[in-house]
């Protein structure tokens, strides 16, 4: 080398302001991440803890305790997000397996658009659209249920009146979570390896036989993280609860009646207008369990999905 | 494989298109038929189009199942079973769909006129009346969340992709994910928790409601800028580093402008779905049936929270308030499909050219 370079020791970029502004601009973005999510735990258990230590006094003051409604309302929320999984999980799968692998090719797009509008409407229209469409139209079925398999358990008698029942707010549920569950099966679908796919048509099998060798089982991942993710949304989903059922804070299983366990977001955005002093505490509380739920049931589905990732081969 | 392939056991024949189409078409007319009888002997109330619809996919899957059974042998026949189970499943799913944009428009029409748009709920009762408050609190609470979120979102997008290495990178990408599966209550909590300590439990505005929405839409806002920045090509980069340019103003003026038709479209959508929320903005921006336009201070109104509160507290003329909230409903859709349809347009429009 020439002496021009050893008589300049370090050859380094000058740090100019810009980037150091830029850079700390950015790093800055970063941090209020960290302090908002912290001060939302802060300030939620902060404003938790009177609820939790409340004494008899104060509780029969305000008529609401946080440990006498926990359980139901955690009941109630699982239960209902669970019945919704139920609908939705296998329609999902379906649709995916229709979108991918079904549809004709020039179309499929604009299918996948018709079920993505699904995710675009408001939860409030689902929710009108639930107690005044859709209850009222299964109400007869309802009764026909009571009537001829009463016997069953989950059916059993006597019939809701109005169709506002927890099946009802399972169905819409479905609906609502259906294309966040369809939109990631299809795009996993998607991914599988078309020698995969090749090799099991070459060997004779028929399109379905292909689809069992080797689209479901690549996709297995995939389909459980998504249902995961559609859990997380169904438990927290507040307004078509709060619009369709009629609720009472009870654990029950019969899906037809008039009182149904309601949920912890709903009983939330129904009781805070009204709720005062220790009240508010416990509704806060009570939004402090529901957060946490979430969290386990989300971080379960991003662990599973990023431990496909470090596994597969695909990438 | 657990499956083993069966021995190939199909026979030379297959059903013709024509046969199935026939089926169908026979199907068809078979459940229209018996529910047209229906209705008009009087045992169901009106002719039930959604009911024949799924009696006659019923019927045809069925007996398409039986006949490739009996002509082309059991593999091909589940094969057929499981093709129209698939298309089935599709089209129940448009139902709900179809259903409630039907309902939406035809009900939402009746009060769709200029009143709507001219006069707040102030001193209603009954008829009349409109939702002009609403319309004003949900364009500033939305404003507002914007203007929180997505200088922040964008930022933390850029710290992530370009920035961001090691033990803080690793948590704001965890913390992202947690933010993205907060509950729409929860942000509203905790918004309620965050201002009322410094005014007191009575508090309730406007600007409450843009910080909650603000926790729902930085996570989306980061999430689809980082994959947009990171679709920009490292070449880029290398190239601008390599002609001097200083990182930052590389950042600025080559990497933001490659990707900001995926930016913006990604921010359109974030809009999109925080404009529909409506439990945080029920609890930290309360009720009002009058117009307010500060932001700071007192209750307001945004258009869901007025369909939700026509719809549960209605007045001596049910109906009334009922045609309100179905026209809020009407104007919400709207608004959200022309943010996602002005997002696809803008993302063709911006995109880098000559990739296609």
């Amino acid at each position: 080398m020439t002496s021009a370079t050893t008589s300049q020791p370090a050859l380094r970029a000058p740090r100019r302001l810009g980037d150091r502004v830029f850079s700390i601009a950015a790093t800055t973005s970063g941090v209020i991440i960290l302090v908002v999510l912290a001060s939302v735990a802060i300030f939620l258990v902060s404003k938790s803890v009177p609820a939790l230590v409340a004494t008899d006094k104060e509780v029969t003051d305000v008529g609401m305790s946080f440990w006498g409604n926990i359980g139901p309302l955690v009941f109630g929320t699982i239960w209902a997000a669970a019945l919704a999984l139920l609908f939705a999980v296998p329609f999902a799968i379906a649709i995916a397996l229709f979108i991918s692998h079904y549809a004709p090719r020039r179309i499929a797009q604009g299918l996948g658009y018709a079920i993505d509008l699904l995710a675009a409407i408001p939860s409030v229209v689902y929710g009108l659209w639930g107690i005044m469409v859709l209850a009222p139209a299964v109400q007869p079925i309802y009764v026909w249920l009571v009537d001829n398999v009463g016997w069953f358990p989950l059916f059993a008698g006597p019939v809701s009146g109005t169709g506002r029942t927890v099946l009802t707010v399972a169905v819409v549920l479905a609906v609502m979570i259906l294309p966040i569950i369809t939109a990631l099966s299809r795009e996993i679908f998607l991914q599988t390896p078309r020698l995969h796919e090749e090799a099991a048509l070459a060997l004779g099998a028929t399109k379905w036989e292909m689809i069992k060798m080797a689209v479901l089982p690549f996709g297995r991942p995939g389909i459980i993280s998504a249902t995961m993710l559609g859990l997380g949304r169904a438990l927290g989903e507040t307004m078509a609860v709060a619009m369709v059922l009629s609720p009472a804070v009870i654990v029950s299983f019969a899906l037809l009646q008039s009182q149904n366990p309601t949920t912890i977001a709903a009983n939330i955005a129904l009781n805070f207008p009204e709720a005062h002093d220790l009240g508010v505490n416990v509704l806060i509380a009570t939004g402090l369990v529901l957060f946490i739920i979430t969290l386990i049931v989300n971080s379960l589905a991003r662990f599973i999905v990023n431990r496909r990732k470090a596994f597969s081969g695909a990438n | 494989m657990s499956t083993e392939v069966e021995r190939v056991t199909t026979s030379k024949r297959t059903l013709e298109p024509k046969v199935l189409w026939l089926t169908a078409a026979a199907s068809f007319l078979v459940s229209l038929g018996v529910f047209v009888v229906l209705s008009m002997a009087g045992i169901t109330s009106g002719f039930d189009i959604v009911a024949t619809v799924l009696w006659s996919a019923f019927l045809y899957v069925a007996l398409s199942y039986v006949m490739s059974r009996i002509v082309e042998g059991k593999r091909k026949a589940t094969d057929r079973l499981v093709a129209g189970v698939v298309t089935s499943a599709f089209v129940i799913a448009l139902l709900p769909l179809i259903s409630l944009i039907y309902t939406t428009v035809a009900d939402g029409l009746n009060r769709l006129d200029g009143t709507f748009f001219s006069s707040s709920m102030r001193n209603i009762v009954g008829e009349g009346g409109g939702g002009l408050h609403a319309l004003i609190g949900t364009l500033e609470v939305t404003l507002a969340a914007s203007i929180i979120s997505i200088p922040i979102g964008i930022m933390t997008a850029i710290y992530l992709v370009e920035y961001g290495r090691g033990k803080l990178a690793q948590a704001v990408t965890f913390l992202i994910d947690v933010m993205t599966g907060i509950p729409s209550i929860v942000a509203g909590l905790f918004a309620f928790a965050l201002f009322a300590i410094f005014f007191g439990p009575g508090i309730r505005f406007g600007i409450g409601g843009a910080v909650a929405l603000s926790l729902l839409m930085i996570p989306v806002v980061v999430r689809s800028t980082e994959e947009m920045l990171k679709l920009v090509p490292n070449e880029l980069r290398e190239a601008s580093y390599a002609l001097g340019v200083p990182k930052w103003l590389t950042v600025v003026k080559v990497v933001l402008p490659t990707a900001i038709a995926g930016i913006i479209t990604g921010v359109m959508i974030a809009i999109s779905r925080i404009i529909g929320e409506t439990a945080p903005l029920l609890i930290i921006a309360g009720l009002s049936t009058n117009m307010n336009y500060d932001l700071f201070n007192d209750r307001m109104t945004t258009l869901p929270v007025f369909v939700y509160t026509q719809y549960a507290n209605p007045g001596r003329d049910a109906q009334a308030y009922l045609d309100r909230a179905w026209t809020g409903a009407l104007v919400l859709i709207l608004i959200v499909m022309a943010l996602n349809i002005i997002a696809r347009i803008l993302a063709k429009v911006l995109a880098p050219k000559g990739q296609r």
